[in-house]
């Protein structure tokens, strides 16, 4: 087993969740609902889509279920660059 | 001021929002002949797979129509009197209207093969289609799909998913020939097959076999009959201009719109599905029906309609959907010179100007489901295809889009034996040095 590839992953997986967000490619969405349908904590992702706004909710926890879930790769997270 | 809207798609929706950011005064009235008013209907395709329930599919809530002031009615625009400025309903009531703009969209053209009429035989065009749709599939175990393009293949999927046994006809011998490259077809086919969809080349449905008014198979040209509970239908749509055309506003296939979604009558403007506009590229009046640029009409025609002066320019034409399970991106000219033979005219999802015979040469790159394919012209890309992995897809629209002069790479492109998607990474990399995209690896 690749331990150190492990903890690799580990290590870019909590740096997204403490330094990324949630942004839209507005222009590939059609508003179906699937990311508000599954975001665990109910934010309403499809209307950041819409309005072309990163999800910047401090509850988001970056599950990346709406990423995962989204059918047309809307969704992508970014750097939010908070601490650079 | 007084607006009308007819229609509460994407485009009748975004000139509401636009008209309200110029206007707060303003009366908006949004008129739909639709029963289940705003929802997303290319999610109907999610919607049959099971992967969102019904009222998932709504964007706005009540609160969003109370917040920009909307006033919501049920009912048909009949006819459009431009010198009364106003609209007649099928109910007889007829509305006055400063400004009203059409957005009314396209439907699903019918066929008119005998059994047509059966009970069974169905098209995805609305939410309501689409009930009835999960409402058949419990009863039916099997069904014919015939048509091209994604309404088709969306329809072939969401049964599939629902356990129906899926026969899916096409008339040609691949899957949406023009603009799929046959590399691409033979993507999508072999993804049907291993999902248990079965595939029947160069197949033409003559007659849809009945028994006590409903369905019970289908015979083909070459004489075959496969039994069958349902049939689903998608070989194009067409605009709905006859509003227009019988109030004497001018048509060609769509309503004719200037660069201001202006229509031939004072005051009354077009959008979305229901509009023809000029293509930047070819100069030819072109039909789309894709939810982005219907949505940027809708703003463009609700801007001017509240007095400003803005004009609206088509973009490259830009759709990402999903084809058996890959997401696809198709950019600008794509081209290819076969007719698919399942199609009339459009589909949904679709413009014409993919299929404009781009002055250039392909480079691809790719297998199976992570796929590339780029026309490369003089000093530009014109088009490009992304299926599977989507990380190239911003840098291939971008660089369509703008027009960017790609003579650095062109000749590495199509000589260098080096994937185009590595390429095309390092130039994108190079003229964006800023983006900064992560994506979690581990979940």
């Amino acid at each position: 087993m690749d331990w150190l590839g492990m903890f690799k992953t580990e290590e870019t997986r909590r740096q997204v969740m403490a330094e990324g967000q949630v942004v839209p490619e507005s222009n590939r969405c059609v508003q179906c609902g699937i990311c508000s349908f599954h975001c665990p904590i109910n934010i309403d992702v499809r209307r950041h889509a819409w309005l072309g706004v990163p999800v910047k909710d401090s509850h988001c926890l970056t599950c990346g279920e709406c990423v995962t879930r989204c059918p047309r790769g809307v969704l992508r997270f970014e750097r939010t660059n908070m601490f650079e | 001021m007084q607006y009308v809207i007819l229609g509460s798609g994407p485009a009748g929706i975004s000139a509401s929002e636009a008209i309200r950011s110029l206007d707060s005064r303003g009366e908006i009235t949004l008129i739909t002949d639709d029963q289940d008013g705003y929802y997303s209907r290319p999610g109907l395709a999610y919607y049959l797979t099971g992967e969102i329930p019904e009222d998932g599919l709504y964007p706005f809530q009540a609160q969003d129509f109370k917040r920009l002031q909307i006033g919501m009615l049920k009912g048909k625009a009949t006819r459009i009197q431009p010198e009364a400025h106003q609209v007649v309903l099928q109910s007889g009531q007829a509305i006055y209207y400063d400004r009203l703009l059409v957005a009314i969209g396209a439907q699903a053209v019918t066929i008119q093969n005998p059994g047509a009429e059966l009970q069974g035989v169905f098209k995805l065009d609305t939410l309501e289609n689409a009930r009835q749709i999960v409402k058949m599939v419990r009863k039916g175990k099997a069904a014919v799909v015939i048509g091209g393009g994604i309404t088709a293949l969306e329809i072939a999927e969401g049964l599939r998913a629902r356990g129906v046994r899926v026969h899916y006809f096409l008339r040609g011998d691949r899957y949406w020939a023009n603009v799929l490259d046959e590399q691409e077809s033979r993507i999508v086919e072999q993804r049907l097959k291993e999902d248990g969809v079965q595939l029947h080349f160069e197949t033409d449905l003559v007659e849809i076999l009945g028994k006590g008014g409903k369905v019970i198979g289908v015979r083909t040209a070459a004489g075959e009959v496969v039994k069958c509970d349902m049939v689903g239908v998608a070989v194009g749509i067409k605009p709905r201009k006859e509003l227009a055309q019988d109030s004497g506003i001018t048509v060609e296939r769509g309503i004719v719109v200037d660069d201001r979604m202006g229509t031939s009558a004072p005051d009354v403007y077009a959008a979305g599905d229901v509009a023809e506009v000029r293509d930047r590229v070819t100069g030819r009046f072109t039909l789309r029906s894709l939810w982005t640029p219907a949505r940027v009409q809708g703003t463009t025609a609700g801007m001017n309609m509240a007095g400003e002066k803005l004009h609206y320019t088509p973009g490259a034409p830009f759709n990402v959907t999903r084809l058996a399970g890959l997401t696809t991106t198709i950019i600008g000219e794509v081209g290819s010179q076969e007719v698919d033979k399942d199609v009339v005219g459009i589909v949904r999802g679709d413009s014409e100007t993919w299929r404009q015979i781009p002055d250039a040469l392909v480079c691809q790159a790719g297998f199976a489901a992570n796929h590339l394919r780029l026309l490369v012209g003089e000093g530009t890309i014109v088009g490009g295809l992304v299926m599977g992995d989507q990380k190239l897809s911003q840098a291939v629209h971008y660089l369509v889009e703008r027009q960017v002069d790609v003579t650095p790479i062109r000749d590495q492109l199509l000589r260098s034996k080096a994937s185009p998607a590595d390429i095309l990474a390092s130039f994108w990399q190079k003229i964006t040095p800023t983006t900064k995209t992560q994506t979690p690896k581990a979940r």
